[in-house]
């Protein structure tokens, strides 16, 4: 299939010819940091089971809620050069239509031609429904101290409106099979200076970095981590962060070139893992590291 | 303007259980930023909840209390549909008042 | 208007402003903008200081107050605790964290009606003891407990 061969090349040669990742850290690479189930199963276990009791905990009130309240104002308020509002947006079952959007996304969207995640989407729905530029949203689209994006808090209260659902990534148009296929192809390409791919970290069950559990993104049982918490309230800064924003730091951490902001490339990337979630219940919006 | 809270007062058996999470940088003044200068210390100092008048709960609070605070407490006497009143001051004179029907 | 101005300028250092203020109907009696900060509690340095500066002086243990918090907090900028005092006529519960700069962290006021319990989440600088301080009847009791701190990996 030279079309996806193309797209995968495109997509992955910017990778193979970075020589500078776009975010360096001061410290030596840590190349031997993740280390199997085996090595401290005892203690490790109690410590996975009292940070669990503690997620719990947090996520009984998490401030996630805080956003998810903002991107409802956001949602219904007339805004942008068109003064409108995001009401008449599809997010695939219809204009306006939220219960169960996020859970089935990312998914082809015939108006813009294009497979893409929910972020991506209602990026697409400021633009042509609001009037915004995509270059004015992609200057600084993730939290830091002194803000939170717009499209963030839009996402978490859209992704919020699937709380409790079912997973149900769609692969019925030819192109989100593609979509699916490249994003595997990505997911298990090998670059950067320490040849890391996403398998490096995900593809193996019981690994661990520092106090973080890994999922293994490639089994059936584990692959809702993905999808599950996100948009996430991180407790580190105290940011709101969505699935965009993970995806450019697991390049960051791969030492790889930063991807495009709700770029193609991160859109097959979230099919392929939210695919292989598919069948999982989602929570909703969570707490994060 | 400081974003709203959200408040969740539930009634059972006589006892209303109220949750509250606020918006606040709650900043400690002991960070600096990048260029090494020193953050401000920016967090809420009171915290007072009122139903019917009353007041059922008052604190007093210090820059540890985490970002986006979280309270929760329980009185006794609310029914449905009565209001409940959160209102918090910070160091900065600020201040915010939100109102939740009790479920 | 003149009146108060009046007492303003009469009262100088003497009684509060927010007290002529209250008498004048300005500001309801009981409304948190009534006490003022405890400064001098908020900002020692230490757990016997801040006994010291609430006049805790040295407060009793009691089994009577339960602390509801984990072991290890994932993050120490968000730890959750909630804190249960069985102690009759329980007034008021402070959260007390030994190891952080300033070891007060909040204190709250409860009145009669209200359960004698509070959930809040706190920042940790490091593992640390955290205390719970409670005024009953006038006197003061304490518990504690011990919180792990762990610095977090690289995803989640």
């Amino acid at each position: 299939m030279p079309g996806i061969k193309l797209r995968v090349v495109l997509a992955l040669s910017g990778f193979a010819l970075a020589c500078a990742a776009h975010t360096q850290e001061a410290v030596a690479p840590k190349k031997a940091a993740v280390q199997t189930k085996k090595a401290a199963s005892a203690p490790k276990e109690a410590i996975t089971a009292e940070f669990e009791k503690f997620r719990e905990m947090m996520e009984d009130a998490s401030p996630a809620e805080l956003f998810e309240a903002k991107g409802e104002d956001l949602w219904k308020a007339k805004r942008g050069p068109k003064n409108a509002s995001l009401e008449q947006c599809d997010l695939g079952l219809g204009p306006g239509v939220l219960k169960g959007a996020y859970v089935r996304m990312p998914r082809y969207f015939a108006d813009a031609d294009q497979v893409m995640d929910a972020e991506r989407r209602i990026v697409h729905c400021m633009v042509t429904l609001q009037g915004y530029k995509v270059e004015d949203l992609a200057k600084q689209p993730f939290s830091n101290q002194s803000r939170t994006p717009d499209p963030v808090s839009l996402v978490t209260y859209v992704a919020g409106q699937s709380r409790g659902m079912k997973i149900a990534v769609p692969q019925k148009h030819p192109k989100e099979r593609e979509a699916y296929d490249v994003g595997r192809e990505i997911f298990n390409f090998r670059a950067g200076p320490w040849d890391f791919s996403c398998a490096s970290c995900h593809g193996e069950s019981g690994k661990r970095i520092r106090t973080q559990d890994l999922p293994n993104l490639t089994s059936k049982e584990e692959t809702i981590r993905a999808f599950q918490g996100w948009p996430g309230y991180r407790m580190t800064g105290g940011l709101m962060h969505t699935l965009q924003w993970r995806m450019n730091d697991c390049f960051r951490q791969q030492r790889f070139p930063e991807p495009g902001y709700a770029s193609e490339t991160i859109a097959d990337l979230l099919t392929y893992m939210g695919v292989n979630a598919n069948g999982h219940l989602y929570k909703g919006p969570g707490i994060k590291r | 303007m400081a974003d709203p809270m959200r408040i969740r007062a539930a009634s059972k058996d006589g006892v209303v259980n109220v949750k509250v999470l606020m918006s606040h940088e709650m900043e400690t003044g002991q960070r600096k930023d990048a260029a090494g200068k020193v953050i401000p210390a920016h967090f809420i100092q009171s915290v007072s909840a009122t139903w019917q008048g009353k007041v059922v709960l008052s604190a007093q609070w210090g820059p540890a209390v985490s970002k986006n605070p979280f309270i929760e407490f329980n009185f006794k006497g609310g029914k449905a549909g009565e209001k409940i009143g959160i209102t918090w001051t910070d160091n900065k004179g600020d201040k915010r008042t939100d109102e939740a029907i009790i479920n | 208007m003149n009146r108060i101005r009046r007492d303003m300028i009469k009262a100088g250092g003497g009684a509060s402003l927010l007290a002529l203020l209250a008498a004048a109907g300005f500001v309801r009696p009981g409304t948190a903008a009534a006490a003022q900060w405890n400064k001098a509690a908020f900002e020692v340095k230490t757990v016997a200081e801040v006994f010291k500066a609430l006049g805790a002086g040295t407060p009793a243990n009691s089994a009577d107050i339960l602390m509801k918090a984990p072991d290890i907090a994932e993050n120490g900028a968000v730890v959750p605790i909630a804190i249960e005092s069985r102690i009759p006529a329980t007034e008021s519960i402070a959260v007390l964290i030994e190891r952080n700069p300033n070891p007060l962290a909040a204190s709250f006021d409860i009145p009669a009606g209200t359960e004698t319990m509070i959930t809040t989440r706190v920042k940790m600088g490091e593992t640390s003891n955290v205390y719970a301080l409670v005024k009953a009847n006038g006197k003061y009791f304490v518990a504690k407990k011990e919180i792990k701190v762990t610095l977090g990996g690289c995803g989640g």
